[in-house]
This record gives C-alpha cells, structure tokens and sequence, in this order.
C-alpha cells in the first residue's frame, strides 16, 4: 500500500492578532505550525501503515520554510517527504493548489489513498481536498472518521451535520481526515532522528510539467478586493448586583431576544 | 504579476508592512521585500502615499460574456428542502432582480419533485429536476455528475449552494470541473451591477478579519453560503416559473463511491448550525453530573447545547456538540457561555452570534471581550437562580 499525506504549514491562530489602529493582521513573531487537520490525516495514514503495512509519502506546497513542517511530520513515522516549492506558486487559491497537488501527484505515479485534513486553519475552505480528486479523476470521502481495508476497497465512516454515513469505495481513492480519526500520537525518538537527516526533496513548477497559467495567482480565479474589520458588537455590559437584581436583568435581556 | 517597487520614491517608512493583512511585507535594508504570501490584493498601492508601489496588470481575458442567469443549489434532507435553500432563495432573487437575470434552482435526489413548486413559491423562475432513485442517497459522485451536465450546458453566471456538510462537500468537484473559482462559506453577497460582479464576503483567518472576494475572469462565480446568517424570506404570492425535468442516463451515473447505509443521530430539535439558541458549556462545568443543570436551563429555552474543546476532549459531551476552531461554526440568536473562558479556537467558532451572554467566574476571562452582556460569578449560582426566575415569571412551580 501507497499513501499520500498532503501537508499545509499554517500561522498559529493565537499568535495573530489585529492592529487595534490600522484593523490590519500583524503576524509577526508568528510561529507557524502544521495544520492541525492534516496531522489527524497523517494519523490516519500511520493507523493504516501499522495495520496493513506500506509507505507513507508526505507532500506540501509551500516556501522553502515549509521543509519545517515536513520535517516535523516525518518524525510521527512518515517515510518520505516532497516539498513544492517555487515562487511562481505564490499566491494561489484552491483551484490552483488543487492543479499543483495533482501534477505532482501524478508524478508520484503510483498510489493507493491520499489523505487530506478536513480543511486547513488559516483559509477554512474544506475546497482542496474535494478539487484535488476531480482532477485526479478519484472517487473521494470527506469527513472520515473510521478506515477499514477490505480486499481492493475501504469501509469508511464519514460524518454529517445530521448522522454518518457507511461507505464503500475502491481504491485508488481521496479521504479527508476529521479528528475523530484519533489523537495524533507523539513522535518517537527514531522518527526525530530521521526527521533530521532525511534528504527532502524540492520540485519546482517545471519538475511537475506545471503549465505557468494554471499555477500560482494566474491560475487563481479568485481575487481578494476588501478586507475590513468585522463589525463591532453593541457594547458589552457586565451586568451587575445582587444575584437576584443580576438574574432578573438577564432574564429580561433573554426575553427581549427570544421575543 | 507582479508588485514592483520604485526604490527612487520608496521612503522605508513601512505603511505599506503594516497595511498588508497577509505579513507578506517585510522592510530589509530599509526597503519593503514582498514574500510568497502576497495575494495581489493591491492594499499597499493604495497605502503608499508617495506612489512607490504599482501592480501593472496583464491584459484581462474578458470573462464569457454569455454567461447568465442566478443558480442556486437547493439540497434536500430528509425529502425536505434544507433551510439554508430559503436564505439562498432570498438573497439570489435579490442579486437576480439587481442584474436583471433570471433565478434558476436545480433539485437532485429521488421522490422531490414535490419541492419544485415550493421553489418557485420562493422566486425561482425555473426549477431543474434531476429526479431518479439512484439519486435517492446522498453522494458527492452521483450528485457532482448531475450537477456539472446541468451546469456546462447552461453557464450560469453566479451559482451559489449552502455551506452545509454536503454543500462544501459536493460544490469543490464542480468548481475544479469548470476551472471557476469558488469562494467557501460565505456570510454575506452583493454584486456589483457595472462589472457583474458577485461580492462574496467571507471571515478569514478564523473570523479575525473578513474578506471581500471576488472571480473576476471567470464563470460561473460560486460560492457556498453558511445557513442561518442570510435572513429567511417570505413567499412571492403569485410567483409563476417554470419546471424542467432533467433526464437521467443511468449509464453515466457513477456507482462508486457506494453508501451502504446512513445512520441518523437522534438529536432533539435542529442542529447546531441552525439552532436559534445554544448554551455552550465550557470547562467551568466542572463534570458530566452537572450537565442535567444546563440542559433544564436548555429545556426552558428551548436552546441546544454546545461545548468547548475542552469539555469533548474530557468525553463529557460528544464531538458533535464541539465549537470552534476544530469544531462547528455556529450563528444562533443567542449564545449563552456558560464556564467557558473564550479561546480564540473557541470564539472564532461563534464569532456570528447575533448575541452573546457569558457567565463566568473569572472577570479577566476573555469571553467577556466579546460578550454582549456578561455577569461574573459562580455557574452554580448563576443558572440555578435564573431557572428560578425564568419558571417565576413564567408561572411555573
């Protein structure tokens, strides 16, 4: 068995935070991590490997600082790692990504399940994953919670808003991972060891056969116009007093909204 | 493109760093450095007061100009329509009306032609249906094939779906078919009427900042919507449109993936992406022996119960109930946080509540930064006390 990670690094939510005068983000001193969906695919591959045996191969599109958090995702127990890199796949949305990921992908060749996070935190799209299968032409699940192999096919669990769903698909197939799949495990020691030596290689726009319009912001539909601060909420007020005063006042506030 | 720098009028005085949102300006030897994070937004053109930034444009490709008409997904559950569908309805006869266009539904599934005339009754002026009994279960395969025959036939000009778990789902594939753009979970739509743009506006880097977006080039311009944000409109009395059964090829219907069964949660009420109001309980819950406390308060109220990370991570609610960052995006009426303290992985994830009522301990919480009426104090307190004086003033022992 064959398995693909896709790997984003990400900006640490907590560390970015809006200049009160400008309404703009400051991220820096921003410390960048793996995007924390994508580890719980990465578990879902390792679960995988440990049960049904095979490679797992790493893949992020990314700056050249992205090979950190391929490094890191080595040491969970990954086997090979490939980073893209190039500056003409600065600024690229998800269709582009999705055209990117394919084309290295299919220089890969050969592979049995790819595996997505659900979305990743900084964009909150979930559009990657599903836009990756179509153009690799893969039969997809998103939301997957629970993998079973069975001859050439999983049995998958996938959440919905209202209930999951059992399904069949046969491989090759796409699955985005949600965190039900199981918490992460901690990287061993062996597999830190590895992360600091595993040579890690960088495929450019031209080691993929990118064509120059589909990758990068010319492949990108999307353009961002605006970007404002959400609106203010009334002002807050701690309401105060006895309990009782307190609990009266809130009620009346309750009932006003539920009216 | 790219940005390019006039190093002759440049001052170094780094407005243009602090304007970008994506950090993607850094000044190295006193000269702003543009990095891979640039989306070409062209705020730091803007920003630059001695004109030192310009962002040539290539010659635009016009986008197809025959592209027409408002297409809207309307996604059934349970043979009925979702709600979202309404709130899609609503704002695409809006955005139909302002451009002069035509606002078209499709309805895929088994046994839903029923709705067709529903959809009209809500402005559609057109309704495709795509009704067969291999479309009787939900999947993104079978539906996708659907959709992108309708679609490529047709090119609409906007075409809009709900934010849902299917929708966000089901719309990717289509996107990445027709080589468009599509913009995910949007909480607000406008167009612009002299380009025909759709404004889509959406939160970005987990509600922080939101983003106007737009796909100028390409056609059709999609977006999901998040339900329960855009407000439900009322029937059009007397509306006509018309309905167009579109045939199914079994042949060209995908068999794989297959579902082989769909187990419905028994969840009392909505879900919490369309609940009116939820009690989200945090940590200060202190154990599952106290939920029966805010689930006679929910009762009351009629409210869902939501948690924080924390309380899932702890088993003492189920990982459906969970909202933030790695968990539901919520919009109700009124949230009502009970012991949460308000991570960020948490606020961003009710960022969209039109009220929020904290109670909590701790006056340096930072849920009360947020919170729209706050009363610092002890849960256990707090809630047995406004029971009472809800039943009091309902009239109930």
């Amino acid at each position: 068995m064959k398995y693909i990670v896709c790997i984003k690094q990400v900006p640490e939510i907590e560390g970015v935070k809006i200049n009160p005068e400008t309404g703009t983000l400051i991220r820096e001193g921003v410390k960048s991590i793996i995007n924390p969906y994508d580890l719980y695919a990465l578990e879902a591959a390792l679960q995988m490997k440990e049960r049904y045996g095979g490679n797992i191969i790493l893949l992020s599109m990314g700056p050249p600082q992205a090979e950190e958090a391929l490094r890191e995702a080595i040491s969970y127990g990954a086997d090979e790692a490939i980073l893209l890199s190039d500056r003409a796949f600065a600024g690229a949305d998800t269709l582009a990504t999705s055209y990117t990921l394919a084309q290295a992908i299919k220089k890969i060749g050969h592979y049995d399940i790819i595996f997505c996070g659900k979305q990743a935190i900084d964009g909150d799209t979930a559009q990657v994953g599903p836009e990756l299968a179509q153009r690799l032409n893969l039969p997809y699940v998103t939301y997957v919670r629970k993998i079973e192999l069975k001859e050439n096919s999983l049995i998958v669990e996938r959440d919905l808003d209202d209930g999951y769903q059992i399904i069949q698909i046969t491989l090759p197939a796409l699955l985005t991972i949600v965190k039900e799949i199981g918490e992460p495990r901690v990287p061993s020691i062996r597999g830190k060891m590895r992360a600091k030596k595993l040579q890690i290689p960088i495929w450019t726009a031209k080691d993929i056969e990118a064509k120059e319009e589909k990758i990068g912001i010319s492949g990108s539909p999307t353009r961002v116009l605006k970007i404002f601060s959400p609106p203010l909420r009334e002002r807050k007020e701690i309401i105060s007093g006895s309990l009782e005063e307190q609990v009266k006042t809130l009620w009346e506030k309750i009932d006003n909204i539920l009216k | 493109m790219e940005l390019l720098l006039d190093k002759g009028k440049c001052t170094g005085c780094g407005d243009c760093v602090d304007v970008c949102p994506f950090g993607a300006i850094v000044l190295k030897d006193k000269f702003p450095v543009v990095n891979e994070e640039c989306r070409l937004c062209g705020l730091c053109v803007k920003a630059c007061k001695e004109g030192a930034i310009s962002l040539p444009e290539k010659i635009k490709k016009k986008p197809t100009i025959k592209a027409k008409d408002v297409w809207i997904y309307a996604e059934t559950k349970d043979g009925e329509l979702a709600t979202v569908v309404y709130e899609l309805m609503g704002k695409g006869r809006e955005l139909a009306d302002k451009l002069g266009e035509k606002l078209i539904a499709i309805l895929i599934g088994d046994k839903i032609s029923h709705l067709a005339q529903t959809l009209i009754s809500y402005g559609a002026d057109i309704v495709y249906v795509a009704e067969h009994p291999s479309l009787s279960i939900f999947n993104e395969k079978r539906y996708g094939t659907v959709l992108i025959e309708i679609l490529k036939n047709h090119c609409p000009n906007i075409f809009l779906a709900g934010a849902t778990s299917r929708g966000r789902s089901l719309i990717p594939q289509i996107a990445a078919s027709l080589e468009t753009g599509l913009t995910a979970d949007c909480t607000d739509l406008d167009v612009d009427i002299k380009k025909r743009l759709l404004l889509q506006t959406r939160p970005a880097f987990g509600g922080n900042i939101m983003a106007t977006i737009a796909c100028p080039e390409h056609r059709p311009q999609m977006a999901t919507v998040r339900p329960h944000i855009l407000p439900r409109p009322k029937p059009i009395s007397n509306h006509k449109g018309k309905i167009i059964n579109f045939p199914i090829n079994e042949e060209k219907i995908p068999d794989i993936p297959e579902i082989i069964s769909f187990v419905k949660t028994e969840v009392k009420g909505p879900n919490l992406t369309e609940a009116d109001i939820i009690i989200g309980v945090g940590r200060g819950i202190k154990g599952p022996e106290n939920l029966k406390l805010i689930e006679e308060l929910a009762t009351l109220l009629n409210a869902q119960i939501g948690a924080s990370r924390a309380v899932v991570d702890a088993g003492w609610l189920p990982p459906r109930c969970q909202i933030g960052q790695t968990g539901l995006i919520v919009s109700p009426k009124l949230y009502i946080a009970c012991g949460i303290s308000g991570a960020i992985q948490h606020l961003v994830g009710i960022q969209s509540a039109k009220t929020i009522i904290a109670i909590n301990k701790d006056p340096e919480a930072p849920i009360f930064n947020i919170a729209n009426y706050g009363i610092i104090g002890d849960l256990f307190e707090v809630i047995p006390a406004l029971i009472k004086e809800i039943k009091k003033a309902r009239g109930i022992d």
